[in-house]
């Protein structure tokens, strides 16, 4: 009996083990075949680009980058420096706003707690997209259009990202553990700095993550807000190449290699940032 | 421990942002100090120009060692139908750029919007040195001027002279004969076209249109009419309907990977298009470098000589500029200055407006050394070229093409329809901006 019983659950094991795995493959194959073909059709010269066969590497990669690095005196890194600035800061700055509020909503009781609960649920059905033209006017009437702040500014507050918090918070931060701080004396700044944001970090690591990957792919604010192309991110600047004008020679392989190149940060900061993620849920699981 | 360590990265990395954003703030003030009437009494007139033309940073680093008084900074945008809806955009909520490269198209609606400004006093002195055609273009035939002339784009017929002459077809001088020669084209080689009709480039049909003597639109008074489906935009649509579905030519748009393959592979025999086509050719289909010849477009009746105008563009001043005078002085001598326009021509590769300029252009672009007459010839056609007024709305009517025209392509429904629905999506986006229609 034993023995039947212990055979069953272990063959459909198996066969359950299968679906999941196929499915995840297909998932896997569906979202890395673009990331190869930008590296394929990057690594063509322009003579090949059109001309070879889809899946066949090229033998301009050097070249293509070499181009890139040298086209109107090495506006890339310019714009390369801008994403980094645009996402990075802008990530931060979500971030660190976004572990705050959700903190204090989940973890304190004050009025009109549930009212900016559900605002900022509803903020979250509405598109980041829909409002880029309403908030460029806005920026416009203060004078911050085409600054650094204006590509900032509008992705700091970010609803799901506090929503995440406020969950990640509620569950993550015993309610035991703050009272037994302020039975120890300690203010409510000491509490949230050194108590609670500890423990927040793989939910903040996560929100940066999401973050920085929404700011880094962001096209539209930074399309309509900026106009100096000095401050252009790659997103903006790799599109003056595509849309150079008809009379001008398309200036495809620098775009391909330059989308390849502004997906290598992204990669890299997953890798590393995976590695943490893990280990403090791991860490957070053993206690 | 390593919780706090990233805490502290955190607090590390994010001063670090702020001191870099802090530091960044000066630099975007430079519209602003030029805005202020002070600034300009102060220090040098300070200009922002967005254009998407190569290089014009080098060309107005010319103008300004020579200017000092008068300082322009090249601001490079995405060209097209978007940078039109972004200077719209920025000219609303105001801080547009002091000049801007307007499309021929795209001009009327910066006039509808007010956006841009009336330069007909700065401009007196060098009317003459655009054709009509041009200066029609932009002026919208009233009294006002609203940008300067830069680059043309007249339509002319490209073809593969090698494959022409290995099947032994002679090049097309009417439309009639461009039919024939597509179906002799299939009667080779079945996997060739001699063309394809594109339904993603509403510039190129507009060329062809103004070629067969279409009008559009046309103001008279504070009325617009709209004539979109009148008989020559019905005559060159119907003629592409009957060789798409006869199966003579292809029905892939240019400009994509297909397309490029088909000009690389010899599959694809010739091309209707504007003067600037060799920059397009030189990198879509390096292969076919030297193969390629020119002539004037197959022409309606035998004997005439027109041809469209695909692309081109002008410099307008911004109408909230402080520095209209400035802005206009720099555009004037862009456009018309023999050393500017030797520039244009050579680091911005365009075709110029400037008639003499045109004249002047020496040497055929490299893709076609095999053509040494190519600039004589793009001069002939030019003279022939005629354009109409654009509308206000040219975006509008551009993508309503798109649409149709993919939808016709679909259903196999007649093009004749798609150009009826160009012309009442139009009429309905004008009546409801406001504008009065004559009917």
């Amino acid at each position: 009996m034993t023995t039947v019983s212990h055979r069953r659950p272990r063959g459909g094991g198996a066969l359950a083990g299968l679906a999941p795995t196929a499915l995840l493959l297909i998932g896997a194959i569906y979202c890395l075949f673009p990331v190869l073909w930008v590296l394929i059709a990057a690594t063509k010269s322009p003579a090949e680009l059109f001309s070879t066969s889809t899946l066949a590497f090229g033998t301009g990669f050097f070249d293509n980058v070499a181009d890139l690095f040298a086209y109107r005196d090495g506006v890339f890194w310019l714009w390369a420096g801008n994403t980094l600035i645009y996402a990075g800061g802008g990530a931060l700055l979500s971030t660190a706003v976004s572990a705050v509020s959700g903190y204090a909503l989940a973890k304190y009781r004050f009025p009109g707690r549930n009212l900016i609960f559900n605002l900022l649920i509803g903020g979250i059905l509405v598109p980041a997209v829909v409002l880029a033209i309403p908030q460029y006017l806005l920026f416009s009437k203060i004078g911050l259009a085409d600054s650094y702040w204006a590509v900032l500014l509008p992705q700091i507050l970010h609803p799901y990202s506090i929503y995440l918090a406020r969950i990640y918070a509620a569950a993550a931060i015993p309610d035991s553990l703050l009272e037994a701080g302020r039975i120890d004396g300690a203010g409510e700044w000491r509490l949230m700095s050194r108590v609670a944001m500890p423990l927040m970090v793989p939910g903040m690591v996560t929100i940066f993550l999401f973050q920085f990957v929404a700011i880094w792919n962001n096209f539209l604010l930074p399309f309509i807000m900026l106009g100096d192309d000095g401050k252009f991110p790659l997103t903006v600047g790799l599109f003056t190449l595509l849309q150079s004008g008809a009379n001008q020679p398309s200036l495809y392989n620098l775009i391909l290699t330059g989308a390849f190149l502004s997906l290598v940060p992204l990669i890299a900061l997953f890798l590393t940032m995976q590695r943490y993620w893990r280990t403090d849920l791991s860490s957070g699981a053993v206690k | 421990m390593r919780a706090n360590r990233f805490g502290a990265a955190l607090a590390v990395a994010l001063t670090a942002t702020l001191a870099s954003c802090g530091s960044g703030e000066p630099t975007p003030q430079s519209t602003e100090a030029a805005q202020s009437p002070t600034a300009a009494a102060q220090g040098p007139v300070k200009l922002v120009y967005w254009t998407w033309a190569p290089n014009m940073d080098k060309i107005v680093d010319v103008w300004n060692k020579a200017h000092p008084d008068i300082q322009v900074t090249v601001s490079k945008q995405a060209g097209g139908d978007d940078a039109a809806a972004k200077y719209l955009t920025a000219s609303k909520a105001g801080n547009p750029p002091d000049l801007v490269q307007a499309e021929y198209q795209h001009l009327p609606s910066f006039i509808a919007a007010d956006a841009v400004a009336d330069l007909k006093a700065e401009t007196a002195s060098i009317k003459a040195e655009f054709s009509d055609g041009l200066w029609n273009l932009v002026t919208l035939g009233t009294e006002g001027v609203y940008g300067i002339p830069q680059d043309s784009g007249p339509m002319m017929l490209f073809y593969r002279k090698d494959l022409f002459d290995k099947y032994g077809i002679a090049v097309p001088k009417t439309w009639q004969e461009y039919a024939d020669a597509a179906r002799t084209v299939r009667k080779k080689d079945s996997k060739a076209y001699l063309g394809t009709f594109s339904s993603k480039d509403p510039g190129a049909f507009t060329g062809l249109a103004q070629q067969a003597g279409a009008q559009w639109w046309s103001i008279s008074g504070e009325q617009w009419k709209v004539n979109i489906a009148d008989e020559p935009t019905k005559k060159v649509a119907g003629y592409w309907d009957g060789l798409v579905k006869e199966g003579a030519i292809d029905d892939m748009p240019f400009f994509t990977p297909e397309w490029n393959k088909a000009l690389n592979d010899g599959k694809l025999l010739s091309w209707p298009s504007a003067v600037w086509a060799p920059g397009v050719l030189s990198t879509n289909a390096p292969k076919a470098k030297g193969k390629w010849a020119i002539a004037p477009l197959p022409q309606w009746n035998a004997g005439e000589n027109f041809s469209g105008f695909w692309g081109g563009s002008s410099v307008a001043v911004s109408a909230k500029t402080p520095n209209k005078a400035a802005a206009a002085q720099f555009a004037t001598w862009l456009n018309t200055d023999p050393a500017a326009l030797d520039l244009l021509v050579k680091e911005a590769a365009i075709y110029p407006a400037a008639t003499k300029a045109q004249s002047a252009l020496g040497e055929a672009p490299e893709y076609f050394s095999n053509q040494p007459d190519f600039w004589q010839q793009a001069a002939g056609v030019g003279a022939g070229a005629r354009g109409f007024t654009f509308g206000p709305n040219v975006g509008v009517t551009y993508n309503a093409f798109k649409d149709a025209f993919d939808k016709a392509l679909q259903n196999k429904s007649p093009f004749t329809d798609a150009i009826q629905t160009m012309q009442d999506t139009t009429v309905a986006d004008m009546r409801k901006s406001g504008f009065q229609i004559a009917s």
